[in-house]
């Protein structure tokens, strides 16, 4: 994508989109940041609440250390440096869902600084984007306010769950390079362990900064929208936001930062609040809790231990697979499709594999809104299928037809071929046979051929639908040309 | 029976042990001697029931001769610790009728020793306060009177009711707690001894917060040696409260009665400040005279920023103050009061729940974490906490203790301040500088004023160094001779 692309023309001229992201990403964890709650999907209300996280009198909070070792994996995954000392500062307001008054957070020393993100867009050139920060924090409860006209209802299972917000530099000057960051972002964690990643259920969602100005000129003044949890509602909420501001621009008027509500419903972001009306969250240094001091023996090992991550392991699927640019990105995009691909490629011909992974297995999957998880057929089949086209047993076209079978579940590559009488002919008896049958039919198209020898393709044609498909390719192109005399 | 109150903890855990008396027996005595000390207005709560099951199964431990340190004796406990099954209040009327599921682990480790729980005792609301007039039960009266007076006066606070309760023989010893002065003050002024520990020495897990940094348990007792047998049971790591210190708990005790000879005393100049009464002049000047006797070496020292130490304690406690009462919003206990919205029912119970000098630290604290004054304010007072224990390092090079009195006045009328937020305060000005450093103080009687009434010594130590307290306490205690206790006219 150009850079002049990405602008958006108003009415008066170009004006340019600067985004920045705040990721709030739950920790994969069995407990809460600091109680011994367990985290967990499917509980009924407020069944996993300790005595902490509802704020009873004179209950301490204890940080969670396993929730700590995911952080500093998390900045070690985004290139950022890791902070040995850090500490946790009270966050104070008042909501019912907020049981002691104020979130644990990290204001001024977070545990995680600046780092970089490489992402790749959807045409597979790649950007730049900042990490200011990480740090870690509560999760306040759930409210739930449809449930009776006259009450609400708190459900305090999530308060205390411990979350990780990644602060991005304003790095990004469009919706699709906003989405690439939050799926590169995403892509990392779940590498990393340190987060599901899993947007439906809230476990990974960003609030977004969006300003406009002119090309080159000062940044303008931003809005920021809360809690989107989509690629898309990240996207139509950037989108809608960004003409809200150029209107309200080009109208000579001027943008108030506020915060904002993005509706999904309406494709439209609301007021929330205005900077004045912004709350006074009175941080401190939580005096329950000491200083994070990290050794850096423990972070080492760590470092040590981390998985091989996305961009390294693209470099490498391309370097030790021959894999293009696109296909490798695809395939590290998961770490679960890397694993089911380094498994099919093994001792085979690696790029037709990838051609079989990307191009047929994941499309057949996403049209299925599946991804590798969910695939039925398993690594070896790809495998198998792949080493059948390459003994020559069935031809590209057939095994098309073989892969139906196997999606459909109807047996491993060998078997369906077996089952179905897929098997290519390879026996030039049988093909010389369909050859003579054709000459002797089309008299005039064999004089043609021998003056047009391009015209043979009409002949392997014929070849190929008289035996159904299942003739090999290369013999019937022999045999034609003997018989023809090219 | 009822002259088993009268005994020290050592001396009924001795008879205890040797089946002179039984547990039931001397929890009877006091039952008795709190059901006639209603008009003190000590305890909050009195949990008879509870404390005769308790002594019954001290008996049973003793007659099989089993039983922990404390083993049969009959505690008070002040009503800012939680406490499994047994109304817990802080003395606000936020707290309503709350009853904790559970128990904060310093009482927890007295009835792991054998400890017997008499009841709740009365406090400031929230801790917040020198008098005890702040508590939603009304305030405590000091056992003791001025000569030939019936004016009932103040026993101190926060922890008036734990102060008040062990001069007035209705428990053994009592827990208390002490923010800027709360267990060294009243001790003070009811002729009894306190410690606040080493911060970190005492958890605080499932004490009310008052203000985190600040807060620290320890014991109200008859004697030194008394108040070193509880402070061992309250103390330990645990892991609980990340604040609590990774320490072994040595045997406290086994210090009282050391020799002090050869240990350098320092004398704090700043200390002497306009308008204290000459009687605790006198006082102190007797303590240097006395700690010298005994062959220690007194030295002058000086805590050149002390005078800033109560500005910035009253800057860090009702910052934290501010916080950590936010949780007490009618949600999930306690009160609950107002109408249709949230912001009325937050409204509401909070006016109605907190009394008004709880809300005054409410609003000082909120005041100086405000964007634009924290830096004035909140981050001021912490270098001036950082200047303050940097003077004590500086007099650690030259003294292995201090020596002060422990408050500007003997006990005072109720009402006497009460209008007056400032003299109030002042009531801490030696005292604070201790919660400030994280630094262990201990209170002790030492003498009376002229209208009789009983005066306190303090000394201060090194972090963790409660051992030389109480060997200097012990030195102290015998050359004073302190004896006397509160006439009974309740």
């Amino acid at each position: 994508m150009s850079e002049k692309s990405k602008l958006i023309q108003g009415r008066t001229g170009p004006w340019e989109i600067v985004l920045g992201l705040e990721i709030h990403a739950q920790v994969a964890s069995n407990s809460k940041l600091f109680s011994g709650a367990a985290v967990g999907f499917g509980a009924g209300p407020n069944e996993q609440v300790a005595l902490v996280d509802a704020a009873m009198p004179g209950m301490l909070p204890v940080i969670n250390r396993h929730c700590v070792e995911q952080a500093v994996r998390a900045g070690l995954g985004l290139n950022a440096q890791i902070n040995l000392w850090s500490r946790f500062d009270r966050k104070n307001y008042f909501y019912p869902d907020l049981p002691q008054g104020y979130q644990i957070s990290q204001f001024k020393d977070p545990i995680v600084g600046e780092g970089i993100v490489e992402v790749e867009r959807d045409d597979g050139t790649t950007f730049i984007v900042g990490v200011e920060r990480l740090h870690l924090e509560q999760d306040a409860g759930k409210s739930i306010h449809d449930l009776d006209p006259n009450f609400t209802y708190v459900d305090l299972n999530r308060a205390g769950t411990a979350l990780m917000e990644i602060v991005s530099k304003p790095d990004m000057r469009s919706s699709d390079e906003a989405a690439s960051y939050v799926k590169k972002i995403r892509t990392i964690l779940r590498y990393l362990g340190a987060c599901d990643g899993d947007m439906e259920k809230g476990n990974l969602r960003a609030d977004v900064n969006v300003s406009v100005r002119r090309p080159g000129a000062e940044l303008g003044t931003r809005c920021e929208i809360k809690n989107v949890n989509s690629y898309r509602y990240i996207q139509q909420a950037i989108e809608y936001e960004a003409r809200r501001q150029i209107e309200i621009l080009e109208d000579g008027g001027s943008i108030h930062q506020e915060t904002r509500l993005f509706d999904p419903t309406k494709i439209e972001t609301r007021s929330m609040r205005s900077k004045e009306e912004a709350h006074d969250y009175r941080y401190f240094p939580d005096p329950d809790l000491l200083p994070l001091v990290l050794d850096p023996a423990w972070v080492q090992s760590i470092k040590d231990s981390l998985p091989e991550l996305p961009d390294p392991k693209r470099k490498r699927f391309e370097s030790q697979y021959g894999l293009s640019h696109y296909d490798a990105g695809v395939l590290v995009a998961d770490q679960a499709r890397a694993a089911f691909y380094e498994q099919a490629a093994a001792g085979r011909d690696a790029k037709l594999v990838a051609n079989w992974t990307v191009n047929n297995l994941l499309g057949r999957l996403a049209e299925n809104g599946g991804d590798i998880e969910n695939s039925p057929i398993p690594p070896e089949d790809i495998a198998g299928l792949v080493k059948l086209i390459e003994d020559g047993v069935i031809s590209s076209k057939i095994a098309k037809e073989v892969f139906d079978h196997m999606w459909a579940g109807e047996g491993t590559p060998a078997q369906v071929v077996e089952k179905f009488g897929l098997v290519q002919i390879t026996d030039t008896g049988a093909i010389e046979a369909s050859i003579d049958k054709i000459m002797a039919a089309n008299p005039d198209k064999v004089e043609a051929a021998k003056e047009r020898p391009q015209a043979l393709g009409w002949f392997v044609g014929q070849v190929m639908r008289d035996t159904g498909g299942k003739a090999n390719p290369a013999a019937v192109n022999e045999i034609l040309k003997a018989k023809l005399g090219l | 029976m009822s002259d088993l109150t009268k005994l020290t903890l050592k001396a009924a855990l001795a008879g205890l042990k040797a089946r002179d008396f039984s547990s039931v027996d001397i929890t009877k005595a006091h039952i008795e001697a709190i059901e006639q000390a209603r008009g003190l207005n000590a305890y909050v709560l009195e949990t008879p029931d509870k404390a005769l099951a308790m002594a019954a199964e001290s008996d049973a431990r003793l007659a099989r001769g089993e039983g922990g340190a404390l083993e049969g004796a009959p505690l008070g406990i002040k009503d800012l610790f939680c406490t499994d099954g047994v109304r817990s209040t802080a003395a606000s009327k936020i707290l309503g009728n709350f009853v904790p599921a559970y128990e904060s682990t310093v009482t927890s480790q007295l009835w792991r020793d054998g400890g017997v729980m008499l009841g709740k005792l009365n406090l400031d609301e929230f801790a917040m306060g020198s008098s005890n007039e702040t508590s939603a039960f009304g305030p405590v009266i000091n056992p003791w009177r001025r000569d030939g007076s019936d004016a009932a006066l103040t026993p101190g606070g926060s922890s008036g009711g734990s102060a008040a309760a062990t001069a007035a023989d209705l428990c053994l010893a009592a827990t208390a707690t002490d923010t800027g002065g709360s267990i060294r003050q009243p001790a003070a002024f009811t002729g009894t001894v306190g410690i606040k520990p080493t911060y970190g020495r005492c958890s605080r897990w499932g004490i009310i917060a008052f203000a985190s940094s600040l807060d620290q348990a320890g014991p109200i007792a008859k004697t030194v040696e008394d108040a070193a047998i509880m402070l061992r049971s309250m103390s330990g790591h645990d892991v609980k409260d990340s604040t609590s210190l990774p320490v072994e708990v040595p045997d406290f005790a086994s210090y009282v009665g050391k020799s002090v000879k050869g240990l350098r005393i320092g004398v704090p100049k700043e200390y002497r400040i306009d308008g204290m009464p000459a009687e605790i002049e006198k006082l102190w000047a007797d303590g240097i005279a006395w700690l010298k006797d005994a062959g220690c070496e007194i030295v002058e020292v000086s805590l050149p920023h002390t005078k800033y130490a109560l500005p910035a304690y009253y800057i860090v406690a009702p910052a934290e103050a501010s916080s950590n009462l936010a949780r007490y919003d009618g949600m999930r206990y306690g009160l609950r009061a107002g109408g249709p919205s949230l912001t009325d029912v937050y409204e509401e119970s909070r006016a109605q729940g907190f009394g008004e000098e709880v809300k005054r630290r409410i609003l000082i604290g909120t005041y100086v974490l405000s964007a634009g004054y924290y830096d004035a304010y909140y981050l001021k007072a912490q270098k001036v906490r950082r200047r303050i224990a940097d003077d004590f390092d500086q007099a650690w090079q030259t003294c292995d203790a201090l020596l002060t009195p422990t408050a500007p006045s003997a006990a005072f009328a109720l009402g006497e301040q009460s209008d007056d937020p400032i003299a109030m305060y002042l009531n801490d000005i030696f005292t604070v500088t201790t919660n400030l450093a994280g630094l262990p103080g201990l209170s002790l009687p030492a003498g009376r004023d002229a209208q009789g009434l009983p005066l306190g010594l303090q000394l201060i130590g090194r972090a963790l160094d409660e051992g030389t307290l109480f060997s200097l306490a012990g030195a102290l205690e015998k050359a004073a001779g302190f004896t006397a206790k509160a006439d009974r006219w309740w």
